[in-house]
């Protein structure tokens, strides 16, 4: 009985997982087809990913959609983070419930509702005082707004399992509160910034609907311009830009993965050694 | 205890409460107001809600005709009931694929569980939109599944998915389930196993205790992963969008269109806000059981 069940479950497990992974597999089987027709195998051809080169639309739009993820990452994790050690270590301050309720919100707030509310922000806010034009500046605004949210969520759940009585040891022997942290606790959630930047940056950099509505007549990012693409029909080109985003973000995941994995297993080690 | 952080703490406070209350918060506030306003053919397209008259009287120029149009104009009514629907049934079907591979994940061996939740979670991190244009891809008439199940001989004429409801179910379920696996996960995984050795201890069967120990217990997790699937999906875009027909009209694609194809920014904004309503009351249970969760 207690077998067949596990069999049952892993049966289930798998077949989730395959699930989860074919249509990518798929993709990049299609992002090889010499053929332009999908139903077609023409051939193996890595041709499409040289017409990437020469897209300049394309190019453009990869280019801005960095330069936004960097800088909405970057505000992202110093504001989340400060929001995580403030409803981790301040237990009772004025606005506590606020800053709970807006950090979680934006997790399940569905993202056409979030987009079209902050476009007539802006708008009312350029009104009023002028300020801030729709374009880079709106799109890194609107998603600091929601990637701050991933990084508290992410940094809140670190520092709550960090042990508090590492950093009051080091007050103990004389260290300011600021350099107790710095040096203490820091260095022990520093896997979660990590992870929590590159989150913001792959959701950064996939965002479609909050930055179609933000961005203005001007600006376009990448997903705006897939979706454009997209939306026409299948493109042989935009399967291999898809084979190559997915791989490139995989392997960054994978990377981070390990890297927390090992930063976890030594601290755990040290640990060890620490209390025998 | 006192904190010694005391002094420095509103620096640390401040940022992010004033940054999410000005870009969060006050643009509700916005739309609230603009929903109010009428279409007109100006920069921005709207009419004034609050102004100043001529000799310095606060004016207020209230329509509630959008509101009027929403209730009036099916489409919306209807859009929003199906939208429900879809997000109910979505929600049920993440749950029962989710559940048991949440607890394959919880009872396998501590060494595994790291290595099975990156490979849950990876899709997770790659792009929504591509995802949901590679499932595309896997689902189109002259699709990869079509083509090999036309091969095999189990069809003779290819299925239709593609713009159908049924692609509407299998575009959400695809992209949420990492979403409800999570949280169903870390309740699992913080479940007593002394408390299932003490059900068998006294007599009950491995079914038994599932439903009378497992369960009960990992309800937290079953609403948590159950409203991160529900909220969104009901708001979803992309998924109606790329893979729904015409008849799949989800209110995301509505308010969409009528931001983008109509240009209508009040009405835009009245959908938006009844919206939202409408999602008060999930969005207040994912709250509070999440608050519980994490101070637990």
């Amino acid at each position: 009985m207690e077998g067949q069940s596990r069999a049952g479950l892993n049966t289930v497990l798998f077949a989730g997982v395959a699930l989860l992974y074919l249509p990518i597999l798929v993709l990049i089987g299609y992002s090889f087809n010499a053929s332009p027709l999908v139903n077609v195998w023409g051939g193996f051809s890595t041709a499409w990913y040289g017409k990437l080169l020469h897209n300049r639309q394309l190019l453009q739009a990869a280019w801005l959609s960095l330069e936004v993820a960097i800088a909405a990452s970057t505000f992202a994790l110093l504001l989340g983070t400060l929001a995580a050690v403030a409803l981790v270590r301040f237990a009772r301050f004025r606005g506590r419930l606020l800053l709970t309720g807006m950090v979680n919100a934006p997790l399940v707030m569905p993202e056409i509702i979030t987009g079209i509310t902050q476009l007539l922000l802006f708008v009312s806010m350029v009104q009023l005082i002028g300020w801030p034009h729709r374009g880079f500046t709106t799109i890194v605004l609107s998603h600091v707004t929601f990637c701050s949210a991933y990084v508290t969520v992410t940094v809140q759940s670190r520092l709550q399992a960090a042990d508090r009585s590492l950093e009051e040891a080091a007050m103990d022997l004389g260290a300011s509160p600021l350099r107790a942290f710095l040096e203490v606790t820091l260095p022990i959630i520093a896997p979660a910034l990590v992870s929590s930047w590159l989150l913001c940056f792959t959701l950064s950099l996939d965002d479609l609907v909050i930055s179609s509505f933000v961005a203005g007549p001007g600006a376009s990012t990448l997903p705006m311009v897939i979706y454009s693409k997209v939306k026409l029909g299948v493109s042989p080109d935009i399967n291999a830009l898809a084979s190559l985003i997915v791989c490139a973000v995989g392997l960054c995941v994978l990377g981070a993965g390990y890297l927390m994995v090992r930063s976890d297993r030594r601290r755990a080690a040290e640990m060890r050694l620490a209390g025998s | 205890m006192k904190s010694p952080w005391r002094p420095g703490r509103w620096l640390i406070i401040l940022p992010p409460l004033l940054f999410l209350f000005v870009f969060f918060l006050v643009p509700f506030a916005f739309a609230f107001k603009i929903s109010f306003a009428e279409a007109a053919p100006r920069v921005p397209p709207f009419t004034d809600v609050i102004s100043w008259s001529a000799d310095h009287h606060l004016q207020l120029a209230i329509s509630l005709g959008n509101y009027k149009y929403l209730i009036a104009d099916q489409v919306y009514g209807l859009a929003y009931l199906y939208s429900l629907r879809t997000a109910f049934f979505s929600t049920l079907i993440c749950l029962l694929i989710g559940y048991p591979m949440a607890y394959a994940i919880a009872r396998a061996p501590k060494s595994r569980q790291n290595l099975l939740l990156l490979v849950i979670m990876l899709p997770f991190w790659t792009s929504f939109l591509l995802r949901v244009y590679a499932l595309e891809g896997l689902i189109r008439d002259n699709g990869f599944l079509n083509t090999v199940l036309l091969h095999l001989g189990l069809i003779h004429e290819p299925l239709r998915i593609m713009h159908t409801g049924v692609a509407l179910y299998i575009g959400i379920v695809y992209s949420y389930l990492p979403f409800m696996v999570l949280p169903l996960f870390a309740t699992l995984e913080k479940l007593d196993p002394i408390l299932l050795e003490a059900a068998s201890d006294l007599g009950s069967t491995p079914r038994r205790a599932f439903f009378d120990v497992t369960l009960p217990l990992s309800i937290p997790g079953v609403i948590a992963g159950s409203m991160l699937v529900f909220i969104p999906a009901v708001g979803e875009f992309v998924i109606p969008s790329l893979l729904g027909g015409p008849n799949n009209l989800m209110i995301g694609r509505v308010l969409w269109d009528e931001f983008f194809g109509n240009h209508d920014w009040p009405v835009a904004s009245a959908v938006a806000i009844a919206f939202l309503l409408l999602l008060a009351a999930p969005i207040a249970i994912y709250q509070y059981y999440n608050v519980r969760q994490l101070e637990a």
